[in-house]
C-alpha cells in the first residue's frame, strides 16, 4: 500500500491499445505507451485532443472504452487502490477549500493519502517552504490568488509521497519564478525514481521526456470543442 | 479508519467555519412547526394529536435542505475527484462524509425536537419515544440523502429533482417513526416501530454509502 519512492527498484507503468468515448465520439483509439521509473512523458495536442480525457483514464477517474492499463505487468483495475495510493492527479480545479488556512487544506489531503500523521505533518511543512507558500500557510483559501491556489494544490504533490504524478496543465496561472520550482520539483521526483505524466501548452524544462502527440491517435474533430468540456458542461 | 476521520472532521470543521447550514435546517424546523398552531388553531386537543406527524414530516424536510451541497461544493471544486482517488474504497470516504451531514443537521433536528414537541402538546408518554424515532430514523434520512444528492450530481435545479427522488423514499421513516410516537401515546408497545426504524437503518448503513459511492464514479465520468 504505501508507495515507496525509490530503493524498490524500477517499475513501469503501460497501456495498450487505449480508447476513450466521450459523448458518443472517438476522442483517441489505439493508443499504446510505456513509462519507466525516472522517466517523463508530455502529452501534446491541440484542444479536445484528449489529453485531459487520457490523464483521466490514467488516474483511473474515467474507464476507457478499450485497451488496458498495466503497472509492472499487473493490470491496474484488479488493484484500483494500490493505484491511487500511488498515484497525485492533479487537474484543472484546484480543490481549495476557501474556510481552510492552506495548511488546513494541503494536511487534509496529506493525510488522506497518507495516515502515518507525524510524518505527514513534516511533509506538509517542507511542501509549503519549497513553493513559498510558508508565510501565506495560515491564510484562509479564499483570500488565495489563482496562481497561489495552484502553488497550493502543487504543494499537496510533495506533501504526499507518490510514484507517479498526472499533471493536467499544471503551469497554469504560475509565474515564471513557480515554474521554476515545479521544474526543479519534477527533476527530483525524476531523479528518485519517480514517473512525471502531464500535459502542457507552455514551455516546460522537461530533460530526457518522451512525447506523446494525441492528435495521432485522434479521429478528424470539429474545431472550437474544448478538451475540458464535459467537467465544463456538467457543471454549468 | 484513520481516512474515515479524517473527512468527517473536515467536514465537520467546513461546517463549523461556514456556520450556516446546521443554523439554517434548525431554524426552518422551528419555524415551520410553528407555523402550524397558527394554521390549524391553538386547540389543545388538535395539536395533540397531530404532534408527531408534523414534528416527522417538518424534519424530514428540514433535513432535505442542506442535502444537496453534501457533494455538490467538493464537486464543483475539484475536490470530490481527489476523495474517489483516495487509497481507501470510496463507499468509507462517503460514510464519512454522510456521518458528518447526521451530525451537522439530523442530532441539531434531535435536540431540538423536544422543545417543540411541548410547544405543540405531544404527552409526556411521547417524549422518549420522539427521541428514539428521532435517533433511528435521522440517520436513515442522511443516509437515503446521500444517494439521491450523489445521483443529482451536475444536475441542473439539482435541488428540486433531489427531493422528487428522495422524498418517497423517506416514507417509511415516516410512518414507523410516526406510529412509534402514536403507539406510545395511546398506551401500546412502541417497540416493533422502533425495530423496524432500526432494520431501515442497518440495511442503509449497509447499502447507502456504496450506492452513492457508485452514483459518484458515474457523475465523475
Amino acid at each position: 500500500m504505501v508507495p515507496a519512492m525509490s530503493n524498490q527498484g524500477s517499475s513501469t507503468f503501460s497501456g495498450t491499445n487505449l480508447a476513450c468515448v466521450r459523448g458518443g465520439r472517438v476522442v483517441f483509439a489505439g493508443l499504446d505507451f510505456s513509462l519507466d521509473s525516472g522517466g517523463a512523458l508530455v502529452l501534446l495536442g491541440p484542444n479536445g485532443s484528449g489529453k485531459s480525457s487520457l490523464l483521466r483514464v490514467l488516474a483511473g477517474l474515467l474507464r476507457p472504452a478499450q485497451g488496458a492499463l498495466a503497472w509492472n505487468g499487473a493490470l491496474v483495475t484488479e488493484d484500483p487502490e494500490a493505484h491511487a495510493a500511488r498515484t497525485h492527479y492533479l487537474g484543472h480545479h484546484d480543490a481549495i477549500k476557501p474556510v481552510l488556512t492552506v495548511a488546513e487544506n494541503l494536511r487534509f489531503w496529506a493525510h488522506l493519502h497518507d495516515p502515518h500523521a507525524e510524518r505527514a505533518g513534516r511533509a506538509v511543512d517542507g511542501a509549503l517552504e519549497r513553493f513559498g507558500l510558508a508565510h501565506l500557510s495560515t491564510i484562509p483559501g479564499k483570500m488565495l490568488s489563482a496562481g497561489q491556489k495552484r502553488r497550493t494544490n502543487l504543494a499537496r504533490l510533495l506533501a504526499a509521497p507518490s510514484e507517479l504524478w498526472l499533471l493536467d496543465e499544471p503551469t497554469t496561472a504560475l509565474d515564471k519564478a513557480s515554474i521554476k520550482a515545479l521544474e526543479a520539483v519534477l527533476a527530483e521526483h525524476r531523479a528518485g525514481g519517480g514517473m512525471v505524466i502531464l500535459s502542457t501548452h507552455a514551455e516546460i524544462d522537461l530533460p530526457g521526456a518522451a512525447e506523446l502527440h494525441l492528435d495521432r491517435f485522434t479521429t478528424p474533430l470539429t474545431d472550437g470543442i474544448d478538451d475540458d468540456f464535459d467537467d465544463e458542461g456538467a457543471a454549468a | 479508519m484513520n481516512r474515515f476521520f479524517e473527512v468527517v472532521r473536515r467536514d465537520l470543521r467546513l461546517a463549523l467555519r461556514q456556520g450556516s447550514d446546521s443554523v439554517m435546517v434548525v431554524t426552518f424546523f422551528v419555524l415551520t412547526v410553528v407555523l402550524f398552531p397558527f394554521g390549524i388553531g391553538p386547540e389543545v386537543g388538535i395539536l395533540e394529536r397531530v404532534s408527531a406527524g408534523v414534528l416527522m414530516v417538518t424534519a424530514l424536510l428540514a433535513s432535505m435542505l442542506s442535502l444537496d451541497r453534501l457533494f455538490q461544493t467538493d464537486y464543483e471544486d475539484g475536490s470530490l475527484e481527489l476523495l474517489v482517488l483516495t487509497p481507501a474504497p470510496l463507499g468509507v470516504v462517503v460514510a464519512a462524509k454522510m456521518l458528518a451531514h447526521w451530525l451537522t443537521t439530523g442530532l441539531p433536528l434531535m435536540v431540538a425536537a423536544p422543545v417543540l414537541a411541548v410547544l405543540l402538546h405531544m404527552q409526556p408518554e411521547g417524549f422518549p419515544i420522539l427521541l428514539a424515532a428521532m435517533a433511528l430514523g435521522t440517520p436513515t434520512l442522511s443516509l437515503i440523502g446521500g444517494i439521491g444528492a450523489a445521483l443529482v450530481l451536475g444536475a441542473r435545479r439539482g435541488g428540486v429533482l433531489l427531493s422528487l427522488l428522495i422524498l418517497p423514499l423517506y416514507v417509511p421513516v415516516l410512518i414507523f417513526g410516526v406510529g412509534a410516537i402514536d403507539a406510545a401515546v395511546q398506551g401500546m408497545s412502541a417497540r416493533p416501530h422502533l425495530l423496524i426504524l432500526a432494520g431501515i437503518l442497518a440495511a442503509a448503513l449497509v447499502m447507502a454509502p456504496w450506492a452513492s459511492a457508485a452514483a459518484l464514479r458515474q457523475a465523475l465520468e
